[in-house]
């Protein structure tokens, strides 16, 4: 049995899906690069034809599955993620920085949750796909949300709250109000720089976070050597041991400092940066960060309101009860939590392994 | 809800200039643009929803006010005017702008009211992400974090918007009203803001600042100008705040070494909300019935200001107090004028450790205006080039002679070498002054739309 979804919010997409393009629903005829890079998003995810078999995520030609050593936490929800680059075209390597891919590009990041939390990959009820599109115009993010038969997803410019459901690994039943971010919320957490000239970024298919090998139908490789054996990607080492490798967050053979390190690297940083949406604040959480008070180490709050829970620094070394991170990490009050969008559940493992590394700092 | 054909047409009646946005409102006012009608909902403010409110049900009969106005939001073409009908709009999440050049418009500050008692998501009430964009005459009330939060905009008007937290003062409120930060070119005309846990109205990070005509009261902060370049604050009401008009440049964030703030014509009066910030917050730090506080800025003139009734003092200049680590700040304000004010009933009661601080010096009443004398070491010694020091001169005020008491603190030998401690009420020798500032001149149109719209 597949967990209820149920939606509360109607989902709103008259006009978008008015002035989408009534493209031609075939399967297995190749992905509509032509329909990524016009910036009009097509009213279906199938439309796209990213997927011989849309449910089951069956990829087309030049359509790769690919994981982040660290990922995003998102309510606990599995993510099933592709890159699809036009035949012809490449990304080129680039060791500090997201692939630049290239104009007709797209990534596709569907949000799924296991029926039982101790089947990971089984059952599987699919909640929403995000389509990041690299248009003529720059990146567009555009939000797809499930039918209630799980046959495809409709563009929701506007998101949607669902009702999630599934089994936690301790067999208890899980119940949250799953929130789809809208449009503006997706760019909220993509977008880079200021004024006139924000642009919308992708986060995540960047050397760091792919460096490891990943489970392909036809064998373990890994994602470097992948992305340029299947033509998606030129540059690089030779050796993957020479390009840049984030630590697994949960991994029990790495550093604590790495794990955090990593950790906020990919849940804080693409806003908790220097052209992120939060560099007003100054704190800065990429892990190439060296400076001890960007990372927050005795840094005072500026505009964090109640948020800042009592405490005086975002890290205050070696306590992690008087900090602010952990504080608005373990946070699902809107006027507390952080991240500001996202999840409306607490990562209670991100928690403590960000108070673990607090606490074991010098003071 | 109107079709969402309206929306496209307000592309080609209002095309993106402010001529042709400013024709078309004066020849089809309303119709051509985008009304979002309230749900029907009972407000308690006495206004009964708009006519439209029938065809919204119609359109979408499960509309909800988040929806509705939240895809006019994503649905806007650079331009458009998203009209807000009177009501009471309760909103589950936050609504986000990044459209450039849209206004949204509500029926006034008290008609039109956005209320997010029931958020759920979302950091502030409404996040505008965009340039060029005009908000006016309506209301947010009761956001769980921030009320307006604007960041990185150049061209951002505030018209007539009231952001307040309705339950009074708390430190469960939201830390700022309204919250322009990286921005350029900032108008905040005739706002009022009431409650905020931080400041009513805040300007961080910013350049081309001008805020006037507005009401602060019951907040933390009342104004707030920080780490921001270029500003005027006039004409404004800050009353029953904690500190009313805070001047303040911080360590450690991406603009800093704020300047060249204007604060004048201001009434600046019965400061007496007890501070309820949260702990943490450096606000936190100012004592109740703090008229106008400066701290490590430079060039900063405060002049033709009333300011009564703030029992701590009339005007604070202090620099940073906190250990940092930022080799770029610097904490000393500098080049700071106090003119041409009134003071009345100043000092009575002086508030917190800081209060206590100051009046274990000065004694109480505490004087008019007080600074603390922090000033680097090396001006210590050799003196405090030109222009780089605090002039204060013709004040009226609690003195025999009718001017403004005024004590230099001299807080460095008070904490290191108490003998030679010598605070002084004498006024600071610093011939001339500082010259004048030019102030704040916004672009043209957006003034021009200020005065028309």
């Amino acid at each position: 049995m597949t967990a209820p979804i149920a939606i509360c919010r109607k989902i709103l997409a008259a006009a978008l899906i008015a002035a989408a393009s009534a493209a031609p629903q075939m399967a297995a005829a190749g992905v509509d690069s032509a329909a990524i890079q016009s910036g009009t998003p097509l009213k279906t995810l199938s439309a796209y034809g990213f997927f011989d078999d849309v449910p089951a995520h069956s990829p087309a030609d030049r359509v790769l599955p690919y994981d982040l050593i660290t990922p995003l936490f998102t309510d606990y929800a599995e993510k099933l993620r592709f890159v699809y680059v036009p035949e012809g075209k490449t990304a080129a390597y680039n060791p500090d920085e997201v692939f630049d891919l290239p104009v007709g590009s797209a990534l596709i990041k569907t949000f799924t949750y296991p029926a039982d939390m101790a089947r990971p990959g089984e059952d599987l009820r699919h909640v929403e796909t995000r389509v990041l599109a690299r248009t003529d115009k720059g990146w567009r993010a555009y939000p797809y949300v499930w039918n209630a038969e799980m046959t495809d997803a409709v563009l929701s410019p506007l998101g949607a709250k669902l009702d999630v459901s599934w089994q936690t690994v301790s067999g208890a039943t899980r119940t949250i109000s799953y929130a789809v971010p809208n449009m503006n919320q997706c760019r909220s957490c993509h977008v880079k720089g200021l004024g006139r000239d924000r642009e919308t970024t992708p986060i995540g298919p960047e050397a760091k976070h792919l460096n490891h090998d990943f489970a392909y139908a036809d064998g373990v490789t890994n994602q470097l050597v992948k992305w340029r054996q299947a033509g998606l990607l030129t540059g690089g080492p030779d050796n993957p041991a020479d390009a840049p490798r984030l630590a697994r967050w949960d991994d029990p053979d790495a550093g604590l400092t790495e794990r955090a390190r990593a950790y906020l690297d990919i849940n804080c940083a693409h806003c908790h940066a220097p052209d992120g949406p939060a560099h007003t604040s100054g704190l800065y959480l990429d892990s190439r960060e060296t400076d001890p008070a960007h990372l927050g180490v005795y840094k005072r709050p500026v505009a964090a309101g109640r948020g800042s829970g009592g405490h005086d620094f975002s890290i205050d070394p070696g306590s992690p009860a008087t900090s602010i991170i952990p504080y608005r990490m373990n946070s699902t009050d809107p006027g507390i939590m952080m991240p500001e969008l996202g999840r409306t559940t607490i990562h209670d493992e991100g928690v403590a392994l960000i108070r673990d590394w607090i606490a074991a700092m010098d003071e | 809800m109107p079709p969402i054909a309206d929306i496209q047409d307000t592309r080609r009646f209002l095309p993106g200039t402010t001529a042709a946005l400013l024709a078309a409102l004066l020849a089809a006012p309303l119709t051509a643009t985008a009304p979002v009608a309230a749900s029907a909902q009972d407000g308690g403010t006495g206004d009964t929803p708009a006519a439209e409110t029938t065809e919204a049900t119609e359109a979408t009969e499960t509309t909800d006010a988040y929806t509705a106005i939240q895809q006019a939001l994503i649905m806007a073409e650079p331009g458009a005017v998203i009209e807000l009908g009177p009501g009471r709009y309760e909103l589950s999440d936050g609504l986000s702008l990044n459209v450039d050049d849209v206004t949204i418009k509500g029926a006034g500050m008290d008609k039109t009211i956005l209320s997010f008692r029931g958020q759920e998501t979302g950091a502030e009430g409404l996040l505008v992400e965009s340039s060029g964009v005009t908000l006016m005459d309506f209301a947010v009330e009761d956001a769980k974090g921030d009320a307006i939060k604007v960041i990185g905009a150049d061209g951002i008007t505030f018209l007539r918007v009231r952001a307040e937290w309705t339950n009074g003062p708390d430190a469960l409120n939201g830390a700022y009203g309204l919250y322009p930060v990286a921005c350029k070119n900032v108008l905040i005309d005739g706002a009022v803001a009431r409650g905020a846990s931080d400041a009513g109205i805040y300007v961080g990070q910013s350049d081309n600042i001008i805020v006037r005509n507005s009401l602060a009261e019951y907040n933390v902060a009342g104004i707030e100008i920080e780490n921001s370049y270029v500003a005027d604050v006039y004409d404004n009401v800050a009353r029953h705040n904690t500190g009313g008009i805070l001047v303040f440049d911080l360590p450690g964030l991406p603009q800093q070494g704020g300047h060249s703030v204007r604060v004048f014509n201001n009434t600046v009066i019965d400061n007496d909300t007890p501070n309820f910030a949260p702990a943490g917050n450096i606000v936190g730090g100012v004592p109740m019935g703090t008229g106008v506080m400066v701290m490590a800025n430079s060039k900063v003139e405060v002049f033709k200001n009333r300011i009564a009734n703030n029992a701590t003092t009339g005007v604070l200049i202090v620099a940073y107090p906190n250990e940092y680590e930022d080799e770029k700040y610097y904490p000393y304000p500098e080049g700071i004028s106090v003119y041409d004010n009134s003071f009345e009933n100043i000092g009575f009661a002086p508030d917190n450790e800081i209060g206590e601080l100051i009046a274990s010096i000065s004694g109480t009443p505490v004087p008019d205006i007080v600074w603390d004398g922090n000033v680097p070491f090396w001006h210590y010694l050799a003196g405090i080039p030109e222009n780089r020091g605090i002039y204060v001169g013709e004040n009226a005020g609690s003195a025999d002679d009718g001017s403004a008491s005024f004590m230099d603190l001299d807080v460095i030998p008070f904490f290191t070498l108490s003998w030679f401690h010598s605070p002084s009420t004498d006024l600071p020798d610093h011939a001339g002054g500082v010259d004048a500032l030019p102030g704040a001149t916004l672009p043209a149109d957006q003034e021009e739309k200020a005065r028309t719209l």
